[in-house]
């Protein structure tokens, strides 16, 4: 039996950091963790991912470390002047000084969470845990246990953001033993607000776990582009969850992109609370080696005339194995809604596992509802047509493995988080970097 | 003598299950249209994906001989870097590589291996101008996913444009004309004749006369059935076009 107290008895000094109420939202964590503990074999979410590794091993609270060690990694993956705002944290803690905060403007908070926990109450606590409810999800529960820092947006109504926000999560090798932090990202958009916002989760060596949480609350008619960006240590756990909720008229976009860790679990909630709210979820994983990556999205449909479109495509070589599994949650007063889910995944080994689990649930009677998902390796057909003019075998597959990814990489908006999987994939591949298509408009130009 | 350009010999090839071919002998010399023409069915676009290299069809008899070359060992982009172009009767749609990038990697791999000098980007550019000209192709082809969201005419206007940029020594048209247009097969036919040249053989494969309207060949094949069987001037394509198919297989069956 597992002795769930080693993962939130870490030390005194934390049950009574930051204000009383955070401290009492910490107790409920703790005892909800206490009492459900991890997720069995048994569970239903869980029987595609073995988190024994989590569940048996042992983990110091990463520290902050020192900057020295950080500090290539920080540069490797900041987006420097392509980001309007840069909070880093260096193993879950925030970093002032490789952090870039931006001018000051009326009506937006950006910045460490647990200053804001102490400074601001009144913009936290109404909304903190709330959305990611410690009934949600055990990881959920254990983070809120031991919540100490991460990363509050807060941007009042009416306001456009101009710039990208950038959350940079870089981690350290532990020095002895595997560490964890449990990093906590609040994103509270009032009406009529249009942000993009990056999470980058990063770290090049060493065995450590990631177990973040995210809430994204978007007000009537807001405009949020989110990326979620995760490039962990090759012999890293990550586990996050992330509950979004949008209000009427809202527009919500997801990149989610799983480059790194040796176990990946990510949970994405997206809540359509309002009338005609509009949500695209798309991912890219691309794993190798014995890497596992396992992505449950749930589309709930609360409300009318909501549309929500999503596309996961995975990318697996060696023996990786992905898990997707799509639910479309449609309530009885969801009348018209329109949702497609599409997942794809190409193998490039024999080894190579996909396994696509789409769930539709439906209690309203008008409305439309699509998914599809194939699985295989690259297309014989387009392997023919790409050598029958002169492109070697070997070349053919890249080109066409990096065209299956270019289909997700394209709908991304922030350049930085498009060109950092762009690169990732050419290095792989052994192919140029200047593969995209340009767009139209710069065609004369730089093309022809 | 100097060896054809293409010679194909007793060939027979098919699927794991089914024969397609079943003996076909064609010879085309440099500086020669020749057109294949028969139903549907009757093997004559296995012939051109055979002769590419298509790994699905097996071929289990015969040679296939390119400048004197047996070709039956090479891959399809050996074939293709030798100087076989085929242009697709269904050109695959690649979302995600620019069209651009696929013809400099295409038209480079071929140079390479003909010890010519790999073309820089500002070579390529003059290149495909000019040849886009000659297709009446709009420049933001170049920059479009290959065949993505293009129509059919478009697409094939793209393997006869992408056909003149690779400089083959042999083109296989198969089916080139269908899903065209009158205005649009025109384009086409007349970008594919500006290809005509004494080095140079094209074979078109093709169920109507209309395409040899515009690419007059000089010598056309009737095939049923996995053989070519009659063979003649420009004149049969048209007598095919007026009478059908019946009072060929009807000589076939009496001279059988």
């Amino acid at each position: 039996m597992t002795d769930l107290k080693q993962f939130t008895d870490f030390d005194t000094q934390l049950k009574t950091a930051g204000p009383a109420w955070l401290g009492e939202l910490r107790q409920r964590g703790v005892n909800r963790f206490h009492k459900v503990g991890f997720p069995g074999a048994r569970d239903e979410d869980w029987r595609h991912t073995n988190i024994n590794p989590i569940v048996r091993g042992s983990f110091d609270l990463a520290a902050a470390g020192s900057p020295e060690l950080a500090e290539s990694l920080v540069q490797k993956y900041s987006f420097g002047e392509d980001a309007a705002v840069e909070l880093v944290f260096l193993n879950g803690h925030f970093s002032a000084q490789f952090s870039k905060l931006g001018k000051k403007c009326a009506g937006v908070t950006i910045g460490s969470l647990a200053k804001a926990a102490e400074n601001s109450a009144e913009m936290i606590c109404p909304q903190l845990g709330q959305h990611a409810t410690i009934e949600s999800s055990p990881f959920v529960a254990l983070n809120t246990g031991v919540i100490s820092d991460g990363a509050i947006v807060h941007i009042a109504r009416n306001l456009t953001f101009e710039g990208v926000i950038h959350l940079l999560f870089v981690n350290t090798k532990p020095a002895t033993n595997p560490a964890v932090s449990h990093p906590r990202v609040l994103v509270v958009a009032e009406d009529n607000v249009g942000v993009a916002i990056v999470e980058t989760y990063a770290g090049d060596s060493g065995r450590y776990w990631t177990n973040a949480v995210t809430e994204i609350v978007c007000g009537k008619d807001c405009r949020i582009d989110h990326n979620k960006f995760q490039q962990e240590s090759r012999n890293a756990y990550h586990t996050a969850v992330q509950h979004v909720r949008l209000d009427r008229g809202a527009q919500f976009v997801s990149h989610s992109t799983t480059l790194g860790g040796l176990l990946t679990r990510n949970d994405l909630i997206c809540h359509m609370a309002g009338d005609g709210a509009y949500a695209t979820l798309n991912g890219l994983v691309i794993l190798s080696g014995e890497q596992h990556c396992d992505n449950h999205t749930l589309l709930d449909h609360a409300m009318p005339n909501c549309p929500s479109h999503e596309l996961y495509k995975h990318v697996l070589d060696g023996a990786a194995t992905a898990v997707f599994k799509g639910k479309i949650l449609v309530r009885k007063d969801a009348q018209k809604t329109d949702s497609k889910q599409n997942s794809k995944g190409l193998l490039l080994s024999d080894r190579a596992t996909f396994n696509a689990m789409p769930a539709l649930e439906i209690y309203a009677d008008d409305v439309k509802c699509t998914h599809g998902s194939t699985t295989g390796p690259v297309d014989d057909e387009a392997m023919y047509y790409i050598r029958s003019r002169g492109v070697s075998l070997e070349a053919a597959r890249h080109l066409l493995t990096y065209a299956f990814a270019a289909d997700v990489t394209r709908r991304i908006k922030v350049e930085p988080v498009r060109r950092r999987i762009e690169t990732f994939m050419a290095e792989q591949h052994g192919l140029p970097q200047d593969l995209r298509i340009q767009d139209l408009a710069s065609f004369d130009e730089d093309v022809l | 003598m100097s060896s054809p350009l293409l010679e194909v010999r007793n060939l027979h090839a098919g699927l794991k299950d089914k024969q397609i071919l079943k003996g076909v002998d064609l010879k085309i010399n440099a500086g020669e249209v020749h057109a294949i023409m028969g139903k549907n069915g009757s093997g004559k676009s296995t012939l051109a994906n055979v002769i590419m290299g298509r790994e699905v069809y097996e071929v289990t008899q015969g040679e296939i001989l390119f400048e004197g070359k047996d070709v039956l060992d090479m891959d399809p982009e050996e074939r293709a870097r030798e100087g076989i172009f085929l242009a697709f009767q269904y050109p695959v749609e690649i979302p995600g590589v620019s069209t651009s990038y696929f013809l400099k990697a295409a038209v480079n791999a071929t140079r390479k291996h003909r010890g010519l000098k790999e073309l820089d980007a500002a070579e390529m550019i003059k290149l495909v101008k000019e040849k886009m000209t000659l297709l009446k192709m709009d420049a933001s082809f170049m920059n479009r996913a290959i065949n993505e969201g293009f129509s059919g005419g478009e697409k094939k206007r793209n393997e006869v444009f992408q056909m003149a940029v690779c400089d083959p020594r042999l083109c296989l048209m198969d089916e080139t004309d269908s899903g065209l247009d009158i205005d649009a097969l025109k384009v086409v036919a007349n970008g594919a004749n500006t290809l005509r040249r004494p080095d140079r053989g094209i074979l078109i494969v093709t169920h109507y006369q209309r395409l040899l309207d515009y690419m007059k060949p000089d010598f056309v094949h009737v095939m049923i059935d996995g053989r070519i069987v009659k063979s003649g001037g420009p004149e049969l394509a048209l007598k095919l076009e007026k009478q059908g198919y019946d009072w060929v297989e009807k000589e076939v069956a009496v001279t059988a």
